[in-house]
């Protein structure tokens, strides 16, 4: 039974082991997890080993080789899910299931366990269970939920609230998350029509035009990096490959970051356009959308957006009736894994394999997915080409600063009244935004999310822009009653620990450091020496491979630096050394497994 | 002018790392020429009888009397080096760290596959010394001032490592040296 069941998943994919994401996907969604006798069969089907199978498997949070419940919750366990009162909901689930996170439930009727961020930090605690957002978790609702869970409900019959605003509503969708857009643009702007700009202007121009028009405009890539987006395609359209791939980047990981989601649900076709407008520039035939996980509930919904486009000529053969440019969208998604963000990584990922990022050179432009020239852009630069297009080049250029044009998507969350998504030309300062945000006693800011910089108020006067505070949408507010060390940097420490791929020994090996030093100093044994080392150890991090690696010890490194004096206060002044360990602790457990009372 | 004083030890090591200290073969009888040694498996003097210059500890800390004479050669010791992986990082014997110590005592002595122990008797004597938590690498037990890389070290970097702190003259260290990878 189940054995037809794979072998028809198989077939859908062709059999294809570069499809293994979506065949494992498949799977699991079939039948709860992924059984440990289907791995060789799965092998065998693709012309795998069963280590590759299994290896791609362990590296994803969302695939499991065990069950996680009829009901499996995945309560989200970052920073701004702390702040608004995550661990007393925690605390019910476990009390109301009788099993700690992490377990599932004797009966197998519910698993709680903990996850990254899921992209919903103005609306926190949130839990996607069985696939479904639920934001706003109280503890009440949390009993609630459990209780429809003994009943049997199913799953969108808990919501116990109404729909959100905007799409959110629709039929295809029907969730409850909100969008809270705060402040729009370009690209959130509601004047767009879909599809105007690739079959009336770029229909007329040629792909070295259209590069020539987002060149003139100075876009830089608005996933973090900043690299600038015209001489990706072109560096693209130059290199020789007999295909070429569009990819946009919405795995959308960085904790406290969520503009992604909602561009994806108020504006798709305008993703999409702009997709097809990179196909076009580089000479790609295929695009696709790398969505996370945590937004599988947008599914359904962006199939229906394609498949309109497809209807009215913006996808298919002769795509905005430009001869001979057949070009498609599909929607690769991924399983849980903050370093798909990275874009060799999430190639990696989209080939079928554990997310791990690449060496460079090549970079994708000249080899990326299945060795072709492959641009990777992230959801708003793709976006904001479309309106680059539309209003030209020089007119976007006349937005933001010299060198940092245009706008950017910021997702504010944290310590403020008016959490949610802000789109503001670059050049802001951070009170500037403290003050739309309606944040008030405010100690300090996380920009660019734990990847970027922690913040103090000497800092607010500082501007967001490539050349001052980069960042890719991030933005944290913490107020005086937070403990920066306590809850903050270790939060973040520990997120990084568990999304390193492990590949460099630094980033598989440093974090950890950092947090028992990090631990240490908070329990009154630091020293001098704890801080100096932070330091030195903090600055290996830069021979890792990819970005992720380059910024894991950027919470500890950035908070020493901004606010040094948080650690100064916690550590012995007339102490050189300090081992940390307590001895009667260490034999503890040893001695109670003997029978014998620890003397000293 | 005295010579300086030499002590050395293996805590939770192997005794390889020795083993390749004596890989330095006829430079040990230049050695003795140099230093003085105290404290050590080498001539077996088990107490310290004089201030050190330098001590070379092997291993890291498995259990409390590892700890004991980690801090008796820090406070004896002008000098103190971790010397070779174990002592560095814990090493092997640190593969235990993810294992919580009652599972590793059950396995290693009642449950294990090749252990016979029918009456389940446990070490338990006030005698022995405390088994630790985990396994820690020395610098997290008392300051250490240098470290020494290998598994084991290599004997030539033994030799200039000692030469250099004992005529205080600059060592150099190729890339190759201390590359373990």
């Amino acid at each position: 039974m189940i054995e037809n069941k794979i072998q028809k998943i198989l077939d859908k994919f062709n059999r294809d082991k570069t499809r293994l994401m979506d065949i494992l996907l498949h799977i699991q969604s079939e039948i709860g997890y992924i059984p440990q006798t289907l791995i060789q069969p799965i092998a065998d089907g693709i012309d795998l080993s069963a280590a590759d199978v299994l290896q791609t498997i362990s590296f994803y949070h969302f695939f499991t080789l065990k069950p996680r419940g009829k009901y499996t919750i995945y309560l989200n366990n970052s920073i701004v899910a702390y702040m608004m009162g995550r661990e007393k909901v925690a605390k019910v689930f476990e009390e109301e299931c009788g099993c700690k996170f992490g377990e599932v439930t004797e009966d197998g009727l519910i698993g709680l366990f903990d996850t990254a961020c899921i992209g919903m930090s103005d609306q926190e605690p949130a839990a996607l269970i069985n696939g479904k957002v639920f934001t706003n978790i109280t503890t009440f609702r949390a009993r609630e939920i459990i209780r429809d869970m003994k009943q049997g409900r199913k799953v969108e019959e808990m919501f116990a609230t109404t729909f959100g605003d905007g799409k959110n509503a629709s039929p295809l969708i029907r969730t409850i998350v909100r969008n809270r857009m705060k402040r729009t643009g370009p690209v959130l702007n509601m004047s767009y029509k879909a599809g105007n700009t690739l079959l009336k202007q770029v229909a007329q121009m040629t792909p070295k035009e259209v590069i020539n028009e987002v060149k003139l405009s100075h876009l830089r890539g608005r996933g973090g990096a900043g690299f600038p987006t015209g001489l990706k395609w072109e560096f693209c359209r130059r290199a020789s490959g007999e295909k070429k791939f569009v990819f946009c980047n919405a795995d959308e990981g960085e904790p406290g970051t969520f503009k992604d989601r909602v561009i994806l649900t108020e504006k798709p076709e305008m993703l999409f356009e702009g997709m097809t407008i990179a196909g076009y520039a580089i000479g790609a035939k295929e695009g696709i959308l790398y969505l996370r996980y945590e937004y599988m509930y947008l599914k359904k919904y962006l199939e229906d957006v394609l498949d309109r486009l497809r209807k009215n000529n913006q996808l298919g053969p002769n795509t905005a009736n430009i001869k001979g440019f057949d070009f498609d969208i599909r929607i690769q998604f991924g399983a849980g894994a903050y370093v798909c963000g990275e874009e060799s990584a999430l190639i990696e990922s989209s080939e079928g394999k554990r997310g791990e990022p690449r060496n460079r050179p090549p970079f994708p432009v000249e080899k990326g997915y299945l060795d072709y020239p492959t641009v990777v852009n992230n959801v708003e630069t793709l976006c904001s080409v479309v309106r680059i297009i539309q209003n030209g080049g020089d007119w976007y250029r006349s937005l933001g600063t010299e060198e940092s044009t245009g706008t950017k998507v910021l997702s504010v969350s944290g310590d403020c009244r008016y959490a949610g998504i802000y789109e503001l030309e670059w050049g802001f300062t951070v009170s500037d935004i403290l003050e739309m945000a309606g944040a008030e006693n405010t100690l300090a800011v996380q920009v660019g999310g734990p990847s970027g910089a922690l913040i103090g108020p000497d800092d607010f006067n500082r501007t967001l822009c490539y050349s001052d505070l980069a960042t890719g949408g991030s933005f944290i507010i913490f107020n005086e009653s937070r403990d920066i060390l306590r809850d903050v940097v270790m939060n973040f420490t520990e997120f990084f620990i568990d999304e390193s791929c492990g590949s460099c020994v630094p980033c598989r090996n440093i974090p950890t450091l950092l947090k028992h030093k990090l631990e240490k100093i908070l329990q009154g044994h630091g020293t001098e020496k704890d801080i100096t080392d932070i330091k030195e150890w903090g600055n290996m991090m830069q021979i890792n491979r990819c970005g992720l690696g380059h910024t894991a010890a950027n919470p500890v490194l950035t908070s020493l630096k901004n606010f040094r004096h948080l650690y100064e206060d916690k550590i012995q002044k007339t102490v050189e050394f300090d081992s940390g360990i307590d001895l009667a602790e260490a034999v503890a457990e040893s001695c109670e497994f003997v029978d014998r009372i620890p003397k000293f | 002018m005295s010579k300086p004083i030499i002590a050395t030890t293996s805590l939770a090591g192997c005794f390889g790392c020795h083993m390749s200290f004596l890989d330095i073969d006829d430079r040990l009888l230049d050695l003795i020429e140099l230093v003085e040694f105290n404290k050590s498996p080498i001539n077996d003097i088990k107490n310290f009888t004089n201030v050190c210059d330098i001590g070379l500890i092997e291993g890291g800390c498995c259990n409390t009397e590892n700890i004991h004479i980690l801090k008796e050669f820090r406070k004896n010791c002008k000098i103190l080096i971790s010397f070779g992986e174990c002592a560095i990082m814990g090493g092997l014997p640190a593969m235990r760290n993810d294992v919580p110590v009652r599972e590793c005592l059950e396995e290693a002595y009642l449950s294990g596959p090749s252990t016979v122990n029918e009456e389940r008797i446990l070490p338990n004597d006030e005698e022995l010394p405390m088994i630790l938590n985990r396994v820690y690498p020395c610098h997290e037990v008392v300051k250490m001032d240098y470290h020494l890389p290998g598994c084991p070290p290599n004997a030539d970097l033994i030799w200039d490592v000692l030469h250099a702190l004992i005529l205080d003259v600059n060592i150099e260290l190729p890339y190759e040296v201390i590359k373990y990878d």
